[in-house]
């Protein structure tokens, strides 16, 4: 008698438990969940728009995303011929280890050749690193064909963004989501979490 | 001795209360489950209130909430932002407004909290011409505002004459007699759907997550009637041994 | 494995006091009268509300801030911008008004059933500095939002102090930081909202219980389970708290938590009681609301306050009053002189004098909320009528009333005939 009694208070108690327990766990998410990116954040971290009609042939602008600055360089025909002349000393030359779009797993890293859009973020520990153009052989070597060098440990980067080897940096620059949506005009930040402009 | 305590406090709140101050206001016929009317007062909204007040809590995004798509909100609604995640602020400049109007014409992003969408409703109807105010325009439920009428494109120009009149029990009150001046561009019956709705968009701006909230209610107090039902039966289980 | 937790367990106890002594002692063999009735359910109530009210003002604090410039502006973004976070400042907004819904119901308990006599005084003033903490709580809170009812609200309440004789003037000022109220009383109200007073009712919470399990607890026949031991010497009319009256007061949890829902979901403003209309206009130093109250909670103290006429070109004998009204509450224990407990076996006087004492409360508390006007004026004159406001009038026969109830007390509760009290409990 007091054995069934026991079963169904066990029974019971299990059964309240997992409803309990069910009602908590819905309870608990407002509190998780308020802790995500509010609307604030994702405004402020919404896509930006870059005229690319104002950037000339070898130059580049830096636009700020999500509080990162992102470089966007175009590039002319002997830097893009530099960046095959360097893939021995690279880290990653077909960069399967970095952090890109699938548009821009390929020999530019990029979707169009001429336009060549990264985060200005060492993957060592986060500085700037600072442009080093073709022609600043004396402080980077005679080898040197354009690029970056980041002042805080010594990580030197191509005009794609490949980390060269020897460099504390692991991985090469990472490239965000972009796109095109004219011939000039580019917008940096995915499309599908849009929303801002 | 209860029912004596009962009848005490049963009479003491059913003690009339002295007579409200102010105009009688209407009760506001808007339906918040209708999108339809809710756009249609976004874009009263965003037409003739925006050029004053701001709505600085709300964001064109938000919008979406009312059935729009972002790229409609950008065409048809976005006069005053660049960007669909940013706020909707008015571009009237703060500090000179005062100058202009006497008093800053307040953020409405919550004016439906504060004053009640009843409120609203009615004095966005019963604005008239008045000579003797700076904008010659008066309010019965806020007399001597310092805001035009901005609708009255769509009202139309009203006038109005205060009658004291005896009734049949002999007590005096207030008759209000309308005259319009000059016609609106919309009928009465119109206008009173625009200001519905324009209430109805006010309404949701001061609480965009209201529906959601109901709808969530429903679901946590089905919840936790199920949950009840656990707690009562362990509860009669455990206590068969008292006694 | 499992002796390995075993292992585990046996490591850290010997190195921690006996988690299982005080299991036992607080709960598994924490003997409780079995007669608990409905009034019973608010204790272990208003345990949840302190738990539901720091949770949620943690996650509250998380987004908003404590600066004038932007108080408010935080509020609204918590509102729309925050995922979920209008679910957050609805639970904080409902338990505030629900605490002092739970706590009164508690209190009212212990007036009912004697629950304050001896040997439990100490449990009883524990409660009373719970419910004064908790009143400061609420008050430091209110001014975070910001709005128009937190800053006049606020204004009045530190000018009430300023009238203090002699140091008022100063005491204000140091309570302000500032010559008005500003960011710098926000900002002290915010650290004491946040941390100082939740640590202070944490500590008097862990006493008052501490206390009570001491003595044991009352029940509604007030009669003392201790005195009758069965063999095994656990109180024949106690049983153990848990599992008894743990899953009896999950049971009310679970109700409550379904009430608390409904408002919550529903009708989380009140009609402009739980968050008033007022507040959701940002505060304005230039501009006074026309009606300033305070939230429902304080308003019986707040009507005894407004009732009592300025004396010597001062209010300080209104905000003595008022003062008096809250502290009186501490010498319940000893101001009852009944040789009987509970309200069952105590005569006609006493029950007359709660009954009034509670129609007096409610409708001090009614008043508070509405101005002086709200039933018209006397149609007479007469020399001593400073005011001719019926509700003041009715206010200041409530307020003397109030009073009576407490101070008579040693006398009608002494002359009260009381019925005889039984041995063990019934139902």
């Amino acid at each position: 008698m007091s054995e069934q009694v026991n079963k169904a208070r066990r029974t019971l108690i299990a059964a309240t438990s997992v409803v309990g327990g069910a009602a908590a766990a819905g309870a608990a998410v407002p509190f998780v969940w308020s802790m995500f990116p509010s609307e604030r954040a994702k405004a402020a971290g919404a896509p930006v728009e870059v005229d690319l009609t104002k950037i000339a042939p070898g130059a580049i602008e830096v636009v700020e995303w999500r509080g990162k600055p992102v470089w966007v360089i175009r590039r002319t025909k002997e830097m893009l011929e530099s960046l095959k002349a360097a893939a021995p000393r690279l880290s990653d030359p077909e960069s399967k280890a970095s952090d890109q779009p699938e548009f821009a797993q390929n020999e530019y890293r990029s979707q169009k050749p001429d336009i060549m859009v990264m985060e200005g973020v060492c993957t060592h520990l986060g500085c700037s690193p600072q442009l080093k153009p073709a022609d600043a052989k004396a402080e980077m070597g005679a080898d040197w064909a354009g690029g970056f060098y980041c002042p805080c440990h010594g990580s030197k980067f191509d005009l794609a963004g490949r980390v060269f080897r020897g460099a504390p940096a692991p991985t090469n620059l990472r490239v965000p989501p972009y796109e095109f949506v004219s011939d000039g005009t580019l917008v940096i930040g995915a499309e599908k979490d849009k929303k801002g402009a | 001795m209860r029912a004596f305590f009962l009848a005490a406090l049963v009479s003491v709140f059913s003690a009339v209360n002295a007579a409200e101050t102010g105009y009688r206001l209407e009760k506001s016929p808007h339906d918040p489950r209708d999108l339809v009317s809710l756009q249609a007062g976004a874009q009263v909204f965003v037409n003739y209130c925006l050029g004053c007040h701001g709505a600085q809590y709300m964001r064109y995004n938000r919008l979406t909430d009312l059935g729009l798509e972002e790229g409609q909100i950008r065409d048809n609604l976005m006069f005053t932002a660049d960007k669909v995640g940013e706020p909707m602020r008015t571009t009237l400049p703060q500090k000179e407004s005062k100058q202009w109007f006497g008093v800053t014409p307040p953020d409405l992003s919550l004016v439906a909290r504060s004053r009640g969408a009843d409120w609203l409703y009615t004095y966005m109807r019963t604005f008239y011409r008045d000579p003797k105010t700076a904008t010659g325009w008066n309010n019965l439920v806020f007399p001597n505002v310092g805001m035009p009428h901005a609708l009255w494109m769509l009202q139309g120009q009203r006038g109005l004459e205060i009658a004291t009149v005896k009734d049949a029990g002999g007590h005096e009150r207030a008759e209000y007699r309308w005259t319009q001046l000059s016609p609106g561009a919309q009928s009465a019956i119109e206008y009173d759907t625009t200001v519905r709705d324009l209430v109805n968009f006010l309404t949701y701006v001061s609480e965009p997550a209201a529906q959601k909230r109901k709808s969530i209610g429903i679901v946590v107090l089905f919840a936790l009637g199920i949950l009840f039902i656990f707690a009562y039966l362990l509860k009669k289980e455990f206590w068969k041994d008292v006694k | 494995m499992s002796t390995r937790l075993a292992a585990l367990w046996n490591w850290f106890d010997a190195r921690m006091p006996s988690v299982a002594e005080q299991w036992r002692i607080h709960a598994s063999e924490y003997y409780a009268p079995k007669n608990f009735n409905f009034w019973y359910f608010f204790g272990s109530l208003a345990l949840l509300v302190l738990v539901i009210q720091i949770v949620s003002g943690i996650f509250l604090t998380m987004n908003y801030k404590p600066d004038a410039a932007l108080a408010f502006g935080s509020v609204e973004y918590i509102m729309r911008d925050v995922p979920g976070g209008w679910i957050l400042r609805y639970i904080h907004s409902t338990g505030a008004s629900a605490f002092f819904v739970v706590v009164y119901l508690h209190m009212f308990r212990g007036m009912l059933y004697g629950s304050y006599k001896e040997p439990r005084e100490l449990v009883w003033v524990f409660g009373v500095l719970i419910y004064l903490t908790l009143m400061g709580e609420a008050f430091f809170g209110y001014l975070l939002p910001w709005g128009q009812m937190s800053y006049w609200g606020a204004q009045v309440i530190v000018n009430l102090f300023g009238t203090v004789p002699f140091i008022g003037p100063d005491l204000a000022l140091w309570i302000r930081g500032d010559y008005i109220v500003s960011d710098a009383t926000l900002n002290r109200f915010f650290a004491l909202h946040v941390i100082a007073l939740p640590l202070v009712l944490l500590g008097l919470v862990v006493a008052h219980l501490l206390a009570l399990h001491d003595v044991g607890s009352n029940n509604p026949d007030g009669v003392e389970i201790k005195k009758a031991k069965g063999p095994d010497g656990k109180p024949l009319d106690g049983i153990p708290f848990h599992p008894y009256y743990t899953v009896k007061d999950l049971m009310g949890a679970v109700v409550f938590l379904a009430i608390f829902a409904f408002v919550m979901f529903f009708v989380p403003e009140m009609g402009g009681y739980f968050l008033e209309h007022n507040n959701f206009i940002p505060a304005d130093p230039l501009k006074t609301p026309e009606h300033i109250a305070p939230v429902w909670y304080f308003t019986p103290y707040y009507s005894i306050l407004r009732a009592v006429p300025p004396l010597f070109n001062s209010q300080f004998p209104g905000v003595l009053a008022m003062g008096i009204a809250t502290l009186i509450l501490f010498f319940l224990p000893w101001l009852d002189r009944s040789p009987v407990k509970s309200i069952r076996y105590r005569g006609p006087i006493y029950r007359w004098a709660l009954g009034i004492f509670v129609v007096v409360f409610l409708l001090l508390g009614y008043l508070g909320v509405k101005p002086t006007t709200v039933w018209g004026q006397f149609g007479f004159d007469a020399f001593f009528l400073d005011t001719k406001d019926v509700a003041t009038w009715v206010a200041r026969l409530c307020t003397i009333l109030y009073f009576a109830f407490f101070f008579l007390m040693p006398w009608y509760t002494k002359m009260d005939p009381v019925k005889p009290v039984p041995d063990r409990v019934t139902a």
